[in-house]
């Protein structure tokens, strides 16, 4: 069957469509759609695409901050008040990726790409989303968790609360090639302090399973501490808890399960 | 900043370079800058179709059952391309200098021997059709147990790869299991020796990476020729291959290339102009046949892997005596290009130093992995990776300086090297000191002032005794050719004579003379 | 097949064609418009050699739906000569030896222009930058820095 595109002007027809077909994919920057087609994939037969520029909407005024979907990273590195998501943005591709690819398209990213979507993780993010039924919000790591399952629905948005703080936020990505290569592993951190102890601490990782998960046993030895040297050395040595690496050409599980604990350290006490 | 050191040698050549030094613009260049050069794939032709080739989900399987009959029917479908449509299935690219026996199909027929190895070629109207008629194509496998490990391929037992070669070793004059070298007496040098190494060193595959990736455009032209579009790096061996394989003479085609997008040894295999010759052939019509990147990738062959051990003797102050050399080369599933770099191997052993007994062993493996060939250097860049490796290990171990070590151990004019034949024009001393200065490594006077024209030959010219070897004649292979060969069955020649040991070439005395010094390979044309 | 009428400006020129359902823009420019400068490396985003300009952006034709380019400015390596002169990017990669097999050379190109367009003097970190979504495999990149950097110090480089 050859490709069929469809283009609609709301959101809510293009979710129709999505979730009436199986073999519908919906188009955001192209990173991901246009490649699988340009390599032969025949699963898909139908694009979607939608033309409101409500998918293409930055709100970051208040201490909410949303994302329309279809936001470029370019966009993002535009954006005075997203300072704290430039590194994370500009971690992605060269710059013409940077001018297609978006935050929406990026939850979808495979194992080595999706770095946006590991800070996502970490900053709590509520992922708006529109099926053939109606829309709701779900959390950032419930979606990730049913990632297979969500082609059929549309990203509308991406929200998540302002860092209190530029130190609070913090983000690294270990790439082969410099400035620009797939991830061997990516690492983000949220880490709200009340007084001078973490409250709510979050710890997510790229490319150390098949989606972005959390460092849940590394961000449990932070809960309540001072981040001094006993508590980063206790969360570097549970970094690795809970991960399933794969082998690719960039590094293998084995070196990545070596090296998360150290880069978590490096993160946690500020290293370049 | 490129610096000519006229200082040295300056006797030996006439100093009157016209081109090295300067810069000279390339005559492509203004094609280039402004995106006009014309690679094989900047043709559009009226009615082009596109193919593309159905490869094995496995490393090793017998194939039982092939079933296209869904797939010919298949929207935008214009032939289905089966092993037994191709003339000739069956080639060995160095057999155009009769090196080696025909043991890879274009189309795999009974059998596959690496992962994604092409079975069925389809051409379609649009490369979406044809990716569809692919996934239409049914094929029943027997999978075998396979082998991706060079010495596991050698054991007993190991499953056969390629029956061309039973033994999974390429088998060279029709006898021999491998490469062979033997100067002098290595083992008992190592009895002796001070210090003994041995190491283990390896390298894997690496992939070419063309920014372009390989492919041709095969269209009919008049008087029953074909015009070729092709990104190949060897246009005239290309030529013959695809002759040989399509059973026509080579005028049938009228070859175009010239323009490569990037090659580095990984477009001289010929793998897209059989088949889309064939298509155009069978259809009619033009025909395009491009990798992808991921095909590239995966299933463009690699510069293959290797695997090397040396041992080394060495004495405390600091002459390496003896060197043991074992190194397999990782062909893949076919020979390509292998054989032939596990000659130049061996022709580099032991490196660029004088060792007075030298034993080298040099193989040439079948493992079912993607078919190796050339790349910048092949054959001896693992070897040299190796070797220096182990120089640094070696100096380590008596206390040395690694640069003065090999100062030490460089060959000099007049010494023998391990093929008996006499070095000549060596630069190695002058290379290392050169380094040193550039990288401010201190080295002693005495080594500073060490050259490659003092002190070689006298004893350093001997050939020590080498002891003869008495081992049974490796029975060749049975040649199996197998019914989709048209091939007359060759004759066979007997073996030639074990090699012996030539004496070395008289030392001609004539002068010096002229730039020769660094001007061939060839012993004939040097002083 | 269905096919889809797009009409855009290709190097300032209005051109309409007719696109398959799922044609990407690299497809579009080289079989349906002509242009062979954009070349074909990876079809994936990887090596960058399709770099064209939508509107002034950098962006990978490969990876574009030739569909969403309606209405748009499509420019590419055979639009940025005045006439018989070379653009002074293309002049400087010549005189910096900065293209070997010349298949990268396109994208480059491209990349260069997105940055000079936008940033006449960039420093040598911002060039990097500029080009890391570009592969060459023969020149080791130097040559082709030491270029974009030449066209920008001679300050010819045009808005």
């Amino acid at each position: 069957m050859p490709v069929t595109v469809k283009t609609f002007t709301n959101t809510h027809d293009a979710a129709a469509a999505l979730s009436s077909d199986r073999s519908a994919r919906y188009l955001g920057g192209g990173t991901l759609v246009m490649r699988a087609l340009n390599e032969g994939d025949i699963s898909i037969s139908t694009v979607v695409r939608a033309s409101d520029h409500a998918m293409t909407r930055i709100d970051a005024s208040g201490s909410r901050i949303t994302l329309g979907a279809g936001v470029t990273f370019a966009r993002i590195l535009a954006e005075r008040d997203l300072g704290f998501l430039h590194a994370p943005a500009r971690s992605i591709g060269g710059p013409a990726v940077r001018n297609m690819g978006t935050v929406g398209g990026n939850l979808f990213a495979p194992v080595p790409y999706g770095d946006f979507t590991v800070a996502m993780l970490a900053l709590d993010a509520v992922v708006s989303v529109q099926g053939g039924l109606g829309g709701r919000e779900i959390s950032i790591d419930e979606f990730l968790q049913t990632r297979d399952r969500q082609t059929g629905v549309l990203v509308l948005a991406i929200s998540f609360a302002r860092p209190g703080s530029t130190d609070a936020f913090r983000y690294r990505k270990i790439a082969r090639i410099k400035p620009k290569g797939g991830a061997v592993i990516t690492l983000a951190a949220h880490l709200p302090v009340n007084g001078s102890r973490i409250v709510g601490a979050r710890i997510a990782l790229g490319s150390m399973a098949p989606t972005p998960i959390r460092a849940r046993a590394a961000e449990r030895t932070l809960e309540g501490r001072a981040l001094d040297a006993s508590t980063i050395s206790a969360a570097a040595a549970a970094a690795v808890e809970g991960t399933t690496p794969g082998d690719n050409a960039l590094a293998s599980a084995w070196y990545r399960r070596e090296i998360v604990g150290v880069h978590l350290r490096r993160l946690l006490s500020g290293q370049e | 900043m490129l610096e000519l050191r006229k200082d040295l040698f300056a006797d030996e050549r006439d100093d009157n370079l016209k081109e090295i030094g300067k810069g000279t613009q390339r005559q492509d260049m203004l094609g280039h800058v402004t995106g006009t050069s014309p690679y094989f794939d900047d043709h559009k032709l009226q009615g082009m179709l596109h193919l593309k080739v159905v490869r094995s989900a496995h490393s090793h399987a017998r194939l039982r059952r092939i079933d296209t009959s869904e797939a010919e029917r298949s929207q935008g479908v214009r032939r289905v391309i089966r092993a037994s449509d191709v003339p000739r299935n069956l080639n060995t690219l160095l057999s155009l200098i009769n090196f080696g026996k025909d043991d890879e199909p274009s189309l795999a027929v009974d059998k596959v021997r690496y992962k994604g190895e092409p079975i069925v070629a389809i051409v379609a109207d649009s490369p979406r059709e044809a990716y569809e008629a692919i996934a239409k194509v049914k094929i029943d496998y027997e999978v075998l147990p396979a082998v991706f490990d060079v010495e596991d391929a050698l054991k007993p037992g190991a499953p056969v790869v390629n029956e061309v070669y039973p033994k999974n070793t390429f088998t060279y004059h029709e006898t021999y299991d491998r490469q062979q070298l033997r100067f002098g007496d290595a083992d008992r040098a190592l009895a002796t020796a001070d210090h003994v190494l041995e190491q283990r060193y390896q390298m894997s595959p690496i992939e070419h990476a063309p920014t372009e990736t390989n492919g041709s455009i095969a269209a009919p032209d008049t008087n029953g020729r074909y015009i070729v579009y092709t990104s190949t790096q060897a246009l005239f061996f290309s030529v013959d291959t695809c002759a040989k394989i399509l059973d026509v003479p080579s005028n049938t085609f009228h070859f175009i290339g010239g323009t490569v997008g990037g090659g580095f040894g990984g477009k001289v295999d010929t793998l897209t102009e059989p088949l889309c010759i064939l298509g155009a052939m069978l259809t009619g019509r033009p025909v395009r046949y491009v990798f992808g990147r991921e095909e590239e990738m995966q299933y463009g062959p690699p510069r293959g892997a290797e695997r090397i051990y040396i041992k080394d003797g060495v004495m405390r102050d600091g002459r390496v005596v003896a060197r043991k050399v074992r190194a397999y080369f990782d062909s893949g599933a076919y020979t390509r290009l292998s054989s032939y770099a596990a000659v130049k191997c061996a022709a580099h052993l032991p490196g660029p130093y004088t060792i007075p007994n030298v034993h080298g062993d040099v193989y040439c493996v079948f493992t079912n992995r993607t078919p190796a060939t050339a790349m910048r250097g092949f054959g001896v860049t693992a070897m040299d990776f190796a070797i220096e490796c182990q120089m640094d290990k070696l100096a380590h171990l008596v206390g040395m300086d690694p640069m003065e070590f090999r100062i030490l151990n460089a060959y000099r004019d007049g010494d023998m090297k391990a093929h008996r034949r006499e070095a000549k024009n060596t630069a190695l001393i002058e290379c290392v000191q050169v380094a040193a200065e550039k990288a401010k490594w201190p080295l002693r006077e005495d080594f500073k002032r060490m050259s490659s024209r003092k002190d070689g030959g006298g004893a350093r010219a001997a050939v020590t005794p080498t002891p003869r070897e008495t081992h049974a004649p490796i029975a060749a292979a049975t040649q199996q050719r197998t019914t989709y060969d048209r091939a007359p069955a060759a004759t066979r020649e007997p073996p030639p004579p074990p090699p012996s040991s030539p004496p070395p070439p008289p030392r001609p005395s004539a002068p010096s003379h002229g730039a020769t010094r660094f001007s061939s390979v060839f012993g004939t044309r040097r002083r | 097949m269905a096919k889809t009428a797009l009409q855009f400006q290709h190097n300032g020129r209005d051109v309409a064609i007719f696109v398959d359902g799922g044609t990407n823009l690299l497809v579009a420019l080289r079989e349906l418009i002509g242009d062979m400068t954009p070349k074909f490396g990876c079809g994936q985003g990887g090596c960058g050699t399709c770099s064209v300009l939508i509107d002034g952006e950098l962006h990978l034709s490969c990876l574009t739906l030739a569909e969403t380019v309606a209405g748009r400015s499509v420019e590419t390596l055979d639009g940025i000569k005045d006439g018989p002169n070379l653009h002074p990017l293309q002049r400087a990669f010549a005189d910096n030896f900065a293209a070997q097999c010349g298949y990268c050379t396109p994208g480059m190109l491209m990349a260069a222009k997105a940055l000079l367009d936008r940033n006449p003097q960039p420093s040598r970190a911002e060039v990097i930058e500029a080009i890391s979504g570009n592969i060459c495999r023969c020149t080791g990149y130097e040559p082709i820095i030491n270029a974009v950097l030449a066209a920008a110090s001679g300050g010819r480089a045009r808005a």
